[in-house]
């Protein structure tokens, strides 16, 4: 019987090899990703699944349940991946993963070492086992409730480089690119479309240069080992190497017509020794070796496998694995240790997106891809740096209200989320509308006024702006008018603002218009924040019936 | 391996440089030495130096543009403010335009006319922090069809995520359905604004974006209470075309709306009083607090208009805000709106 494999594996000349049919999944997978990235803007999103990569990572899906117990909205797409891994092995590196379609690009692009270099660097390498280490390490912090996997999983890198890294920079670019087209009389209107986000003056995002640093070193390392991230460093790889051992078809050698000249090894993406045993947990199926065969040595096939000339299972020692798994128990307490997340020494800055679960569950759950970030409207929610929740929340959305204001009827933060960091609500819920009236609304922190700062109180300068944008009815920010004497002897009236917080939601919008910038003369900090019993503030909210 | 170092036979023959070929390179050295020291040292005036003596001939130059005189001469000078009332709000604004002579005799066939709505915030209509999409509807559709303007654009820059804004106040969709482009902010959009006579806006930041090839403005407003100002209403309403750090200006909230009536001599302003913003403003947020005032104001003199809508429209008897008097100094128009308007019920 002739394998089906065989239909295309013909030989070099044919046109529909499985090589080229790989390379048309690569690029429809990368451009959807990029779609997925730019549709995840609040002019854009109507029920598009933007987050549907992250949803069909398994590893997301594994290292939550772990932590959470519990499957969220559609992380059971996770498990198409693991029955296609089951049935092709590591298809998903070389066929879907946008981070290997770039590693492979970029190495194709720019590694120009002659042939019997590139052999060499393609062989197996006895430290490619330190990826498995990372994935214990990673499954066993979650399981302890330190869901850390977005750190290294390529598909969170992805979307979080490409959101607060890499569209800012093009933003900017079309951005000066419709400049130019105006001035020369053109309209550049139809240039919006290509922007991430159009409509809004640029983007920042604090910390991005890290995210792209690190983001942009793994692409560098190609150049030194021909994919560097994907063999040696990459959890979710390692995760589909493990469920790959198993697969149905795999690469197979016919040990007759081999001839030994390694030139399979040319273009060998996962460095799995196809000249030899070739080891299934580490291939990625990318068919470059049955292209560079000339001798037809090479099959992917399910049938007639050699079974001696394979290695299938990653190549881990017992006491490794014992190690990588200690080492992720004494990871996950550390962390917690670290003293910046609990209900004593919490910062005052840790203020998370409507929506968000207690901190303690948010950190179970957010893979810090970002997504939020990437969807908010008026870029307050921004990657979190070590000052707010140290090592464990870095990356993680927090509101930064110095850049912007957490807006009134938005929620879409909430629809994004792929683990349910942020769970899901409604705008009615958000404003504690209707159905949720009982339950007030949704409070992210509470403002204060610092009165050695504000114009009114400190410097007898008329302004509350923080009164005229407070969206609240009533306004949780009111004014009373006095008459003092200013610095000249004249009588002045003043309006004096101040807070009542049964009646602030957190929303920062007083914070974000104050002409105090740089250290605001009214902040909001987390306390009171609605998702946590133990970081409230007030007994129960004041009414006129019912002062205290 | 390393190769073993290798030396010149005998009988090898060089391939030297000769004399005109260092003569040329000293040249060429020379020359490009001579440019050099020309650039950096000739003095600042010299044509192509570059030298910068005391540091600010590299500092930004602010070149600013000014904005043409949008005004139409009144049909009748007695008449400098329509008010329309009864009727929905096609109805009041086609009374109120009457009033002042009709629309054909301000904007002409093939002009490009340039709305501006207040969109300030991410509300919904009802809530009368925006302008009533009813009105720009309509006024887009006249403006188009009866008018026959070549091009009608809707532009605002609001406190709030703009492209939200203008979805969920319902003027964007309003605009785009009856036939507007609708220019969202970008950062490209601003140019310094030059305004004389101005006292805190001679120069600054101006959304100009939409500007370009227009030749006639119309302003919308939503009539709203402020806590600061007192009113927020047709002149303010120009606030949204202002860029930069613009929260500054309520320290002084009176002169800089006074400023924003010379900012900007607009063909006509419009105020919305279908739902008029009593108090909580200007944000709003509670159905309560706002009141159908059955009214649909356009003005030329926007001074009278606002002092009028001030009366009628937010029911404050007594003193008129401050901005009025200051706008009237400034040669806006006049705060005594007695026998210059005119209503049709």
């Amino acid at each position: 019987m002739k394998p089906l494999a065989a239909m295309f594996a013909g030989g070099p000349n044919r046109w529909l090899r499985l090589t080229r049919v790989r390379i048309i999944s690569q690029i429809v997978f990368f451009v959807l990703f990029v779609l997925a990235v730019w549709a995840t803007w609040t002019s854009r999103l109507g029920g598009f699944p933007v987050s549907g990569l992250l949803e069909l990572d398994p590893l997301v899906m594994l290292s939550t349940v772990l932590a959470t117990g519990y499957v969220y909205k559609f992380l059971g797409w996770g498990l198409i991946v693991v029955a296609i891994t089951f049935l092709f092995g590591r298809v998903f590196c070389n066929w879907i993963c946008p981070y290997g379609t770039l590693h492979q690009l970029v190495g194709w692009l720019f590694d120009n070492r002659p042939g019997p270099q590139r052999i060499d660097q393609n062989r197996y390498h006895r430290t490619q086992y330190i990826k498995y280490s990372i994935l214990i390490v990673f499954l066993v912090m979650s399981a302890m409730g330190a869901l850390q996997i977005g750190l290294l999983d390529p598909i969170v890198m992805m979307y979080r480089a490409m959101t607060t890294f890499f569209s800012p920079l093009t933003d900017t670019a079309v951005g000066h690119l419709a400049g130019a087209v105006e001035d020369m009389g053109g309209g550049a209107m139809f240039l919006d479309s290509l922007k991430f986000a159009p409509g809004v003056e640029s983007r920042i995002f604090v910390g991005s240069f890290w995210i792209g640093a690190i983001f942009l070193f793994f692409v560098l390392m190609n150049l030194w080992k021909p994919r560097f991230f994907c063999r040696f460093v990459c959890p979710l790889g390692a995760l589909l190497g493990v469920i790959a051992s198993k697969s149905v078809f795999r690469i197979n050698r016919i040990v007759d017509k081999c001839t030994d000249c390694d030139l399979c090894l040319l273009r060998c993406e996962g460095a799995s020794d196809p000249q030899s045993l070739v080891r299934q947990a580490e291939c990625f199926s990318c068919m470059n070796c049955i292209d560079d065969c000339p001798e037809d040595a090479l099959e992917f096939t399910m049938f007639r496998q050699d079974k001696k000339q394979v290695l299938p299972f990653p190549d881990m020692s017992r006491r490794q694995l014992v190690f990588a798994g200690a080492l992720g128990l004494v990871a996950a307490p550390a962390l917690r240790n670290n003293g910046l997340v609990n209900d004593e020494n919490f910062s005052a800055k840790m203020i998370r997106p409507p929506g968000s679960v207690e901190e303690a569950e948010f950190l179970e759950r957010c893979i810090k891809c970002d997504q939020c970030i990437n969807a908010c409207p008026t870029n307050v929610l921004q990657p979190a740096t070590l000052a707010e929740g140290g090592i464990e929340a870095v990356w993680t959305p927090v509101m930064n209200f110095h850049i912007a204001h957490c807006q009134l009827k938005c929620n879409l933060c909430s629809e994004v989320c792929p683990t349910g960091a942020i769970r899901r609500i409604s705008v009615a819920e958000k404003l504690g509308e209707g159905p949720y009236a009982e339950q007030g609304p949704v409070r992210l922190g509470t403002a204060f006024i610092d009165t050695t700062r504000c114009l009114p109180w400190a410097n007898q300068v008329p302004c509350v702006v923080c009164e005229e944008v407070c969206p609240v009815a009533p306004k949780a920010i009111q004014t009373h008018d006095e008459e003092t004497r200013d610095v000249f002897g004249q009588m002045v009236v003043l309006n004096k603002p101040f807070i009542v917080p049964d009646l602030c939601i957190g929303c920062g919008i007083c914070e974000a218009e104050c002409p105090v910038q740089d250290q605001p003369a009214v902040y909001v900090t987390a306390v009171g924040e609605s998702r946590s019993k133990n970081r409230r503030l007030l007994l129960r909210s004041r009414t006129p019936e019912r002062p205290i | 391996m390393k190769k073993p170092k290798q030396y010149p036979h005998a009988g090898y023959q060089g391939d030297y440089l000769s004399r005109r070929d260092v003569l040329k390179r000293a040249l060429v050295l020379g020359g490009v030495g001579a440019a050099g020291v020309y650039l950096a040292y000739a003095p600042e005036h010299h044509p192509l130096s570059l030298r910068d003596r005391t540091g600010l001939r590299g500092m930004p130059v602010e070149d600013p543009f000014q904005l043409p005189d949008f005004r139409v001469a009144a049909t009748n000078r007695n008449v400098q403010v329509g008010v329309g009332r009864g009727g929905t709000a096609r109805e009041m604004l086609l009374k109120a335009l009457d009033a002042v002579g009709g629309l054909a005799h301000f904007v002409q066939p093939g002009d490009v006319v340039l709305i501006k709505p207040n969109v300030a915030f991410d509300r919904s209509p009802n809530l009368g922090a925006t302008t009533n999409p009813a009105i720009i509807d309509t006024l887009v559709r006249l403006l188009l069809v009866d008018a026959r303007a070549a091009e009608v654009r809707v532009a605002d820059n609001p406190i709030e995520s703009p492209a939200d804004c203008f979805a969920k106040s319902g003027i964007g969709a309003a605009a785009e359905q009856a036939g507007g482009r609708v220019y969202l902010p970008d950062p490209n959009a601003f140019e310094p604004l030059y305004t004389p006579g101005a006292r805190l806006i001679e120069q600054w930041a101006f959304f100009k974006r939409p500007f370009k090839n227009v030749n006639k403005v119309i302003g919308i407003a939503p009539a709203k209470d402020h806590n600061l100002c007192h009113a927020s209403l047709g002149i303010k309403n120009w606030y949204g075309l202002l860029g930069g750090r613009r929260n500054q200006f309520h320290q002084d909230i009176h002169e800089i709306v006074s400023d924003l009536s010379i900012m900007i001599r607009p063909t006509l302003t419009i105020v919305d009083g279908t739902r008029v913003l009593m108090e909580n403003g200007p944000t709003g947020g509670d159905p309560a607090n706002v009141r159908d005032g059955n009214a649909i104001l356009v003005g030329l003199d926007p001074v009278a208009m606002d002092a009028w809508a001030f009366e009628h429209l937010l029911l404050r008897p007594g003193r008129l805000p401050e901005y009025l008097y200051k706008a009237e100094q400034k040669g806006s128009g006049k705060v005594n709106y007695t026998d210059r308007i005119k209503v049709i019920t």
